[in-house]
């Protein structure tokens, strides 16, 4: 399989403590975290979603997250670029850090935040705009180019890491609608990337795409890998396998379990993630 | 098999037919609405336009002017002065006595000088300040009729020694037009003229005017601060019981009656602040709250309407919630917002009510060029012509509604195709 690292081997998590506090313990530099997750729990009004998540990203590593529907796996997702903020009754409690700063702090302004942390969403939706200004859009807002020639050079350094660049070249001017799908949701990684970010989640980025266009955007994740650390979530257990070095395995709102990816997949510790492996459920 | 003596295929073709009858009916429903709606519109535009089209002829006499210079030379030169007291009435007359040299006694001769409009003096005056030169020439000059003989020769009023136009004055004006010196033309003043008490000078251009400044006013006000209450209350405020109170509140003032904005103009801006009477500013401020639920409904409905995908893609990568409003929110919603405000700006502009009570009812002359100066509306006008005596009037109310419902037809156009123009796919 591609793309898994050779880490140490990792402690597995005991079954029983799964229900009550996950612990998650890595043999690991702590400099090798990016983000980590502590305590998180999220609730939508009254109804709780997530229960007290315990959660390392590592850097420059494909982070999966599966579970079945419903499990809180975009939940936490969006927990880590607060976009929850944006959704109405939507509360988050507990400490997210990137760098070991808790990006809850109030000194904190989320919209630089948003720009250290990218999104690409399941269903694409580039801006109705041009080509051009869908991925200008970013660095503009926040300053990143001096001059026309500067953006110019970023837009095109973004088109051409995103594997759009080919294709689009002569048609920069056209609307960013008018390009097919799997065309699109590049366009969208192209537009998260313009703002050089530091973390790129994904939530499920190839749902809507049919299989040529998914394997674009799978070998896409390999190469970004190289600068970006990234977290993917994907109902597609064989994408989870051959895109992600780490996977966690969420069901029900908790974090069930956690390891190096062909661990988890060809020797699963707990029996719910031995269950929805096999397929006998979700 | 058989039931009350048919079987079960005529019975299922029975009910078939039945179910066409019953779908034919129903589309018959639907069309037989639309055609009575389309009678009711054919039957009050044509109307309206059997009875406005006359307003735009007007009889007028074609007469031999001569301006003589004794009049006006002081020391060998014009003096523009003299023009301002001299008795420009007296050449027109003249000219009329030579047409009608048997017309000798007083009376005779008043009544044939009301065959003339009295605005023609003025018109003579205006036209030799104009032009010098024209002093001490004889020239051939068109002037305009009385009202009266317009009717008369309209076949509106007929010769009556009771009424308007007497038996005498009939023959003259018959010898004038069997000669080819009455004539109708075009009735250019209606639409250069302000209002006047004599029909044949009447124009609208000083209650277009008043409507024009009126609307600038109205949609100065009411286009910002709607857009930004609708910005407001769509993305930003948060949802409790208050912004619940406040939506109700918006919905109900749309449906407040428009004469209670004219008492609220009257009490509070002309009482209260002592704004100047009959003054498009403050016809402007009353239709502007007027208006202002109309295009707070419209834009929320249009922010409502783009999609959450967009917001959070800007978000996703950054953009504060101002720039997600400003740069990806507004423009997409900007169709229907235009669309919200011109229809509520065509509502206002046909608004009587509300004006009559903060006075843009008066009888307004002079053509307004400031918000400050008084000023009637195109409605109002209609409304004091209908009440006018003059039978030359009843064609001009009919006239100057068929110019408001122009302007009307022309702005819901317009809302339609800007629409239409603006719409982007996403």
């Amino acid at each position: 399989m591609r793309g898994l690292n050779l880490d140490p081997p990792t402690r597995r998590i005991p079954p029983d403590d799964a229900m009550e506090e996950s612990k998650l313990q890595m043999d690991m530099d702590k400099n090798d975290i990016k983000m980590s997750t502590r305590n998180v729990c999220v609730f939508y009004g009254e109804k709780q979603a997530l229960f007290d998540i315990n959660l390392d990203i590592l850097r420059q590593n494909v982070t999966a997250l599966i579970g079945p529907s419903g499990c809180g796996k975009s939940t936490y997702l969006r927990c880590l670029n607060r976009m929850n903020d944006t959704i109405d009754g939507c509360s988050v409690s507990g400490e997210v850090q990137i760098d070991g700063r808790d990006i809850y702090d109030p000194s904190l302004d989320v919209v630089e935040l948003r720009a250290r942390i990218g999104m690409v969403f399941q269903k694409p939706n580039p801006f109705p705009k041009s080509i051009f200004d869908n991925v200008a859009y970013g660095p503009r807002i926040h300053g990143l180019a001096s001059d026309q020639t500067e953006l110019d050079e970023i837009v095109h350094t973004s088109l051409e890491k995103a594997g759009l660049l080919k294709e689009v070249k002569d048609r920069l001017k056209e609307p960013g609608t008018g390009l097919s799908g799997g065309q699109q949701q590049r366009l969208c990684i192209a537009r998260a990337i313009a703002v050089s970010p530091e973390v790129i989640l994904m939530d499920e980025p190839c749902s809507a795409l049919d299989p040529i266009a998914t394997a674009h955007v799978e070998e896409l994740i390999d190469e970004l890998r190289d600068n970006f650390t990234i977290v993917i979530v994907t109902h597609n257990m064989q994408q989870a396998a051959r895109v992600s070095q780490h996977t966690a395995f969420f069901h029900l709102g908790q974090l069930v379990e956690f390891g190096v990816t062909e661990e988890i997949f060809t020797s699963p510790q707990d029996e719910r993630t031995q269950g929805y492996i096999t397929g006998r459920f979700g | 098999m058989t039931v009350d003596g048919k079987n079960t295929a005529e019975l299922a073709a029975q009910r078939r037919h039945r179910r066409y009858a019953a779908e034919r009916r129903f589309k018959m429903y639907g069309i037989i609405s639309v055609l009575v709606a389309i009678a009711a519109l054919c039957l009050l535009l044509g109307s309206m336009l059997a009875q406005g089209l006359p307003a735009f002829s007007q009889a007028y006499l074609t007469l031999s002017v001569e301006v003589p210079t004794e009049d006006f030379r002081v020391d060998g030169k014009v003096d523009r002065r003299a023009i301002g007291d001299a008795n420009f009435n007296a050449y027109i007359r003249q000219s009329l006595r030579a047409k009608f040299p048997e017309v000798r006694s007083r009376r005779d001769r008043r009544s044939l000088y009301k065959l003339i409009s009295s605005g023609a003096a003025f018109e003579l005056q205006h036209l030799v300040t104009q032009d010098l030169s024209l002093v001490g020439k004889t020239f051939s000059l068109e002037i305009a009729a009385s009202d009266d003989v317009d009717q008369y020769l309209k076949k509106n009023i007929v010769a009556d020694n009771q009424g308007r136009i007497s038996v005498k004055q009939a023959g003259w004006i018959d010898k004038l037009v069997a000669e080819g010196t009455i004539g109708q033309n075009f009735n250019f003043r209606f639409f250069t003229n302000g209002d006047s008490r004599e029909p044949e000078l009447a124009g609208i251009w000083g209650a277009v005017m008043g409507s024009l400044l009126t609307m600038f006013v109205t949609l100065a006000l009411s286009f910002p601060l709607g857009v930004a209450a609708a910005v407001y209350l769509e993305e930003f405020a948060p949802k409790n019981k208050w912004t619940d109170l406040i939506e109700v509140n918006i919905n109900n003032l749309a449906a407040v009656p428009s004469i209670v904005f004219g008492l609220l103009g009257l009490a509070v801006f002309l009482s209260f602040f002592g704004m100047p009477r009959s003054a498009p500013l403050v016809g402007g401020i009353v239709l502007a709250l007027m208006t202002l639920p109309t295009v707070i409904i419209a834009g929320r409905a249009a922010l409502g309407a783009v999609p959450p995908s967009i917001r959070e893609a800007a978000a996703g990568i950054g953009a504060s919630p101002m720039q997600v409003v400003l740069h990806h929110v507004l423009p997409l919603a900007f169709p229907g917002i235009l669309t919200g405000t011109i229809i509520g700006a065509a509502r206002a502009l046909g608004e009587t009510a509300p004006l009559l009570m903060i006075g843009m009812v008066a009888f307004i002359v002079d053509i307004p060029t400031g918000i400050t100066d008084s000023a009637t509306v195109l409605p109002v006008q209609i409304f004091l012509w209908a009440d006018s005596p003059e039978r030359a009037f009843v064609e001009r109310t009919a006239a100057a509604t068929l110019v408001l419902l122009t302007f009307l037809i022309v702005m819901n156009l317009a809302a339609v195709l800007l629409r239409k123009k603006f719409e982007r796919r996403w």
